[in-house]
């Protein structure tokens, strides 16, 4: 599956896309794909600050647990509910399906992620092909 | 960093699973296919139709001679003399102290030809123990033909229809744990095992490990089992199946530091045979009242997966033991997991809690097994 170009990306495997002062996270198809059947979301609550590289939550498949890492520093402003129940959205269309919703401390520090091809051929190196 | 990484050993089926996407981890030192499809979805599978696992990975250590029952008896803690020609049960080798070396299956060849089917990851382990306890015995030789065969764990309610179509032998009247010997997919001379690991109806069926034969194999078994949905299954399948069965992992509910009859196995440890190795201390754990601690099962009450090695409390928040495996149980749609707890914590019902990243999570002591296949029904 492609990047979204318009999104950065992490070395953990988060996707940011970032609109004004608002950024919306999500994991990318290569962790889905890693972790295989995804089972159980771990969220955080709104109105909860994180800080850019720090876990914020976990997403769990059936033989593992995976922590989530935020982008970037700021408050979050909305979490997607609907994970808990369908968690397996991640896997059906991680490039679409968001986690949550932040609002940027630092606009700049997005500067600092991958673009998508940054990222792909991050992904490439970490499976050697 | 320095490349230390030892290989990987690598069974005959490597490539094929390859080729079929498969996702390899390393197991054991062993590369095998942790899933290809998706774990739910093999898992699924081997409940309500069948699937096909690559187990070749086991090793198979044969005892042959006029003192192999001797030397199996005094090795083993289940009592062999009781097995007819052609039938296999469920042991273990134990250490003096009466932890484990390895559980294993015991297959009875013929009167003096025994082979005792033992885990990967403790394969050298193994056969070095049990050349040391054979050593001074009388005839009896010990053969380790772990790397002479493909092994192949046919699993789940369609697994008789499937492999029937590829031999001639009646699989109908092979019995729960017995075996033979017959043509499957034109080789002569296969053994073909009502056995598995994943609490389900199944076979296992042992052909030679060269490449060819093996995939040939391998394809023939899948194109037999198509109409049926028949799937190629992981290692992650096998666990949470063996798992939801309450099946015991060497290095999780059973180890060198657990005793028989704390993992709750004591019904296959026959200690009114005279003699085996670590009978006298499984009879000094009875005399002295009984394990202090015991394997049970947990539940999740509340939301939250419990994983290998997360601490379990009791309802005070005291930390009493440890998880030995737990996940999703995907048949189930349950969040389980098996542990260690003292005896007085082990009453099914009884209300525990798992620590999971900090939080206590609630949950319930359950009976085990979590899952036990339907019986068949009985056909007039």
């Amino acid at each position: 599956m492609a990047y979204p170009a318009e999104y950065r990306y992490t070395k953990e495997h988060e996707w940011i896309a970032v609109d004004g002062s608002t950024g919306t996270v999500g994991i990318t198809d290569y962790a889905q794909n890693s972790l295989g059947d995804i089972v159980f979301v771990e969220l955080p609550k709104v109105g909860d600050r994180l800080e850019a590289g720090k876990t914020f939550g976990s997403v769990e498949s059936v033989k593992a647990v995976s922590d989530l890492f935020s982008p970037v520093s700021g408050t979050v402003t909305a979490v997607n509910e609907e994970l808990v129940s369908v968690p397996e959205k991640l896997n059906s269309d991680a490039n679409t399906t968001w986690i949550l919703k932040l609002e940027l401390a630092d606009a700049k520090q997005v500067d600092g992620l991958l673009s998508a091809a940054e990222y792909e051929a991050f992904t490439s190196e970490e499976t050697g092909h | 960093m320095a490349e230390t990484v030892m290989a990987l050993r690598k069974t005959a089926l490597n490539a094929t699973h390859r080729a079929h996407k498969a996702k390899m981890v390393d197991f054991g030192g062993w590369d095998m296919p942790v899933e290809y499809s998706g774990l739910i979805a093999e898992h699924m599978a081997v409940r309500t139709g069948v699937g096909v696992f690559d187990v070749s990975h086991m090793g198979d250590i044969q005892l042959r001679g006029p003192g192999s029952l001797a030397a199996v008896q005094q090795l083993c803690m289940n009592d062999a003399s009781k097995l007819a020609v052609g039938q296999a049960h469920y042991s273990a080798m134990l250490y003096p102290n009466g932890t484990f070396v390895d559980d294993v299956i015991v297959h009875k060849l013929s009167d003096n030809d025994y082979l005792i089917v033992i885990n990967a990851g403790t394969r050298e382990k193994d056969v070095q123990w049990v050349r040391s306890q054979i050593g001074q015995m009388p005839g009896v030789h010990v053969n380790d033909f772990s790397d002479y065969y493909t092994q192949l764990a046919i699993q789940g309610p369609k697994a008789e229809a499937t492999l029937q179509k590829l031999t001639s032998t009646d699989l109908s009247v092979i019995k729960n744990y017995w075996f033979t010997w017959g043509q499957v997919c034109g080789l002569h001379n296969v053994m073909i095992a009502r056995t598995g690991y994943t609490g389900e109806d199944g076979f296992e069926i042992y052909v030679p490990s060269d490449e060819p034969t093996s995939a040939r194999v391998w394809g023939e078994v899948l194109a037999a089992g198509a109409e049926f949905g028949m799937i190629p299954c992981g290692l992650g399948a096998r666990n949470t199946l063996r798992m939801e069965s309450a099946m015991a992992l060497y290095g999780h509910e059973i180890s060198d530091t657990i005793n028989v009859l704390e993992a709750g196995l004591g019904r296959y440890a026959k200690l009114e045979k005279p003699s085996f190795v670590g009978r006298e201390a499984l009879l000094a754990v009875q005399a002295a009242g009984g394990p202090k601690r015991k394997l049970v099962g947990l539940e999740m009450v509340e939301r939250g997966i419990a994983r290998d090695g997360y601490p379990v409390l009791a309802a005070d928040g005291t930390r009493i033991g440890e998880v030995t495996s737990g996940s999703p149980a995907p048949f189930l749609k349950k969040n389980i997991a098996m542990a260690f707890v003292p005896v007085e914590n082990a009453g099914v019902d009884g209300e525990l809690a798992v620590e999971i990243r900090g939080q206590s999570v609630k949950a319930r002591v359950v009976a085990l097994p979590f899952y036990k296949r339907p019986k068949k029904a009985v056909v007039a």
